[in-house]
């Protein structure tokens, strides 16, 4: 279970904070205006940006000081989630071992991943030869490959068209959602939630609420939710 | 407490510490070795004050001239496009890794002697000039800085937006007061006070064209003490006064607003303009002939003179040649390595110490390792590694200038996605950092490498005869009058240090990753 205990996020002029806990399994949707801190706020629980005050917790230990790889979560950026110099093959391996020194049986295991994200066969390229959906795709594969228990989402598919953003969407829900497995993704799109989240936390004035029940949240929005909707 | 970034540590910080460590021995520590020799008895001669005043006087005027000239020759470029304007501006940037020597021989080739100015004056009565004298030495420095001035000014001239040349056209407003005055008061100074301290630790110029009462400059006096008289007293007085001259130069470049970027790119787009008739027309179009000849003559006269020299050949030569090659390479991995390790360190101490060897006189950095080894092997068993050891340190602040936004960059874009996947140590060099820095390594590999096979320093002080490089043999054939051949030594130098260049520079080209 993710656990935010009085966590506080002081910068210059911004300030964020949360008190919350995230049930395992769960599909959560960041929401929120612009400038408003989700973008921070997975910064800091994936370990990026370490808070003012206050722990991030997982299963009753404690992350706070911890450098990003050694957490038990994956991070995907809005960019950048690939090696462009480095094939598809590499940039998978590099979640199994920095070094890069794979064995056989490694590499059937990213020749397997790469089939169920449906990219069988490509391993050999660069992420330059792909297409930004394959590119997606791609990076999905290395996080189900690295197979931590938290993912936090930061928008990598921002910059897809609204039909593969879904199609993307529905892959992360298909392949990484289930038992054990946690989701955070930040969303600008309420259809996007609609689509996949389960819990929804907003962001903004200073604050991350707790998540709620997101059918619920939607179908009658708080009037935080509802400026931000525009309704 | 403000929140900030966790704590990783991604690459060892030791590498970097032992690189700071080695620059500073290199700079202050062989300065102390040389003064320790010297018995702490600092002297300055009548003639040492009157090297100090030279060298100063000439650096100003040379970075007047240069920095003078150049902004006509800039404004030219910035906004005039004709057949051959590229390869013009990639020319601009040939004098860095040109040999010293070879240089001062195409130069002679125009101005000396026999060379075609004297020539031409001949034929209406006129003449004949002398090079010889602190004008050649201004001559030879405003040779090699016209180019990098130009550059510079190039550059800021471009950096103003397309948008305002149009809005001032459209306002009828005067370009000249409103945008050009106030980017040459930015940018012009930073250009200055670099050709300053370029000027300021000439010393192969002054060797050959200089020298005397009037034309001998500090790092000339210091190999005269140290060759000739074995005065390490003096030169180790003229050594700190060095180090002083260039560190309060150094000062100045960062006032001046630093040194601004010349090994950019982007310099091939013209600004489109809406002003100017025939007349600046015509005189843009003299400018360009003009610097383009100034340029482009002495490196015809190379060639010109060398060809038949490489019918003949002197003794020897391949063999020097196989020498600068080797102390090059050696030079040039040496460097690759520290600037890398510095870098990569990054912080204040090792910005410091990637920047110390420009203050440093690379003629006391071999007196002092000289000293210090003086007493386990003779100085001739080493020269060719101290001299690799020596260029390394010299070619440092601009391989490191070269890496470091590269670095940076790779940083920015990949840096966070590496921590998350744990890549720290070889790991993250391996691939990441090495990966996405190739073309400046391969630029900052063939720069190193063709300064130092371009170098006369050190080896100048203590190579025995079977030990000379290639641009010391030049040297020895020009103070034995064998014009001929050493023209033809300096075409097959000019031919190896640009071939190094080239070599390095395409090595990190070829197959760079998107």
């Amino acid at each position: 279970m993710l656990r935010l205990e009085g966590l506080e996020i002081r910068q210059d002029d911004f300030a964020l904070s949360a008190d919350w806990s995230l049930d395992d399994g769960a599909i959560c949707a960041v929401m929120g205006p612009s400038g408003g801190g989700k973008s921070t706020l997975l910064s800091v629980i994936a370990g990026f940006l370490a808070p003012t005050r206050g722990r991030v917790v997982w299963d009753g230990r404690d992350l706070t000081g911890l450098p990003p790889a050694v957490r038990p979560i994956s991070i995907l950026f809005q960019d950048n989630n690939l090696f462009p110099h480095l094939t598809v093959e590499r940039n998978l391996g590099l979640g199994l071992d920095p070094r890069l020194r794979l064995d056989a049986n490694q590499k059937a295991r990213i020749a397997e991943v790469l089939a169920r994200v449906g990219l069988a066969g490509l391993g050999d390229r660069k992420p330059g030869a792909l297409s930004g959906g394959q590119q997606s795709r791609a990076a999905l594969a290395r996080v189900l490959l690295m197979d931590r228990p938290l993912v936090l989402l930061d928008e990598p598919f921002a910059a897809l068209g609204p039909g593969l953003r879904a199609e993307m969407l529905d892959l992360a829900r298909e392949v990484l959602a289930g038992p054990g497995r946690t989701l955070l993704m930040v969303s600008h799109a309420p259809e996007d939630a609609a689509r996949i989240a389960d819990r929804i936390v907003l962001v903004g004035e200073g604050r991350a609420a707790p998540p709620g029940e997101a059918q619920a949240l939607l179908a009658d929005p708080p009037p935080a939710l509802r400026a931000y909707l525009g309704l | 407490m403000a929140a900030g970034p966790v704590a990783v540590i991604r690459v060892a910080r030791w590498p970097g510490g032992l690189a700071a460590g080695l620059v500073l021995a290199l700079t202050l520590g062989t300065l102390a070795a040389v003064l320790w020799r010297a018995g702490f008895a600092l002297r300055l001669g009548p003639a040492d004050l009157s090297a100090i005043r030279f060298t100063i006087w000439q650096a100003l005027l040379s970075a007047a001239l240069s920095v003078g000239f150049a902004v006509p020759v800039a404004r030219a470029l910035a906004r005039r496009r004709f057949a051959g304007r590229g390869a013009l501006v990639t020319l601009l940037g040939a004098p860095f890794i040109l040999p010293v020597v070879v240089a001062v021989m195409g130069l002679l080739g125009v101005f000396g002697r026999g060379g075609v100015l004297n020539d031409a004056l001949g034929l209406v009565g006129l003449g004949p000039v002398s090079i010889y004298g602190w004008h050649g030495v201004v001559l030879a420095h405003v040779f090699f800085n016209l180019p990098l001035a130009t550059r510079l000014i190039l550059q800021g001239w471009q950096a103003i937006p397309a948008e305002r040349f149009r809005l001032a056209a459209s306002l009828g407003a005067p370009t000249g007061r409103l945008l050009e005055w106030p980017m040459l008061r930015a940018v012009a100074p930073g250009a200055f006070a670099v050709i300053f301290l370029i000027c300021l630790t000439s010393f192969a110029v002054a060797l050959i064209l200089g020298g005397g009462p009037r034309a001998t400059t500090v790092e000339l006096a210091i190999y005269q003490a140290v060759r000739f008289e074995f005065d390490l007293g003096r030169a180790a007085t003229l050594a700190a006064v060095q180090f002083g001259l260039c560190a309060a130069a150094a000062v100045a470049v960062r006032a001046a607003g630093g040194a601004p970027e010349a090994m950019g790119g982007g310099l091939d787009r013209v600004v489109e303009r809406h002003e100017g008739g025939g007349w600046s027309r015509a005189a843009d179009a003299a400018w360009i002939a003009l610097a383009a000849l100034f340029l482009l003559a002495p490196l015809a006269m190379v060639v010109a003179r060398g060809l038949p020299g490489l019918v003949e050949l002197p003794d020897g030569l391949w063999a020097a040649a196989g020498r600068s090659v080797a102390v090059a390479l050696g030079a040039t991995a040496l460097t690759l390595v520290l600037a890398l390790a510095l870098v990569l360190r990054g912080g204040v101490a090792a910005q410091l110490s990637s920047l110390l060897p420009l203050a440093a006189s690379s003629l006391v950095m071999g007196t002092g390792l000289f000293v210090v080894l003086y007493p386990f092997v003779a100085p001739r068993d080493v020269a060719l590694v101290v001299t690799a050891l020596v260029n390394a340190a010299m070619a440092l602040p601009f391989a490191a200038r070269v890496l470091a936004p590269a670095v940076a960059q790779a940083e920015a874009a990949h840096g966070r996605l590496a921590d998350s996947l744990g890549l720290h140590g070889w790991a993250r060099l391996r691939w990441l950092i090495l990966p996405r820095i190739r073309r400046p390594l391969g630029f900052a590999a063939g720069l190193t490498a063709a300064l130092s096979m371009g170098d006369l320093g050190v080896i100048a002080l203590f190579a025995g005869d079977g030990q000379a490089t290639l641009p010391l043999l030049m040297v020895r054939l020009m103070g034995a009058y064998r014009m001929e051949q050493a023209a033809g030594a300096a075409l097959v130098l000019l031919a190896l240090s640009l071939a190094l260049f080239w070599v390095f520079d395409r090595g990190g080209r070829v197959d760079a990753a998107a």
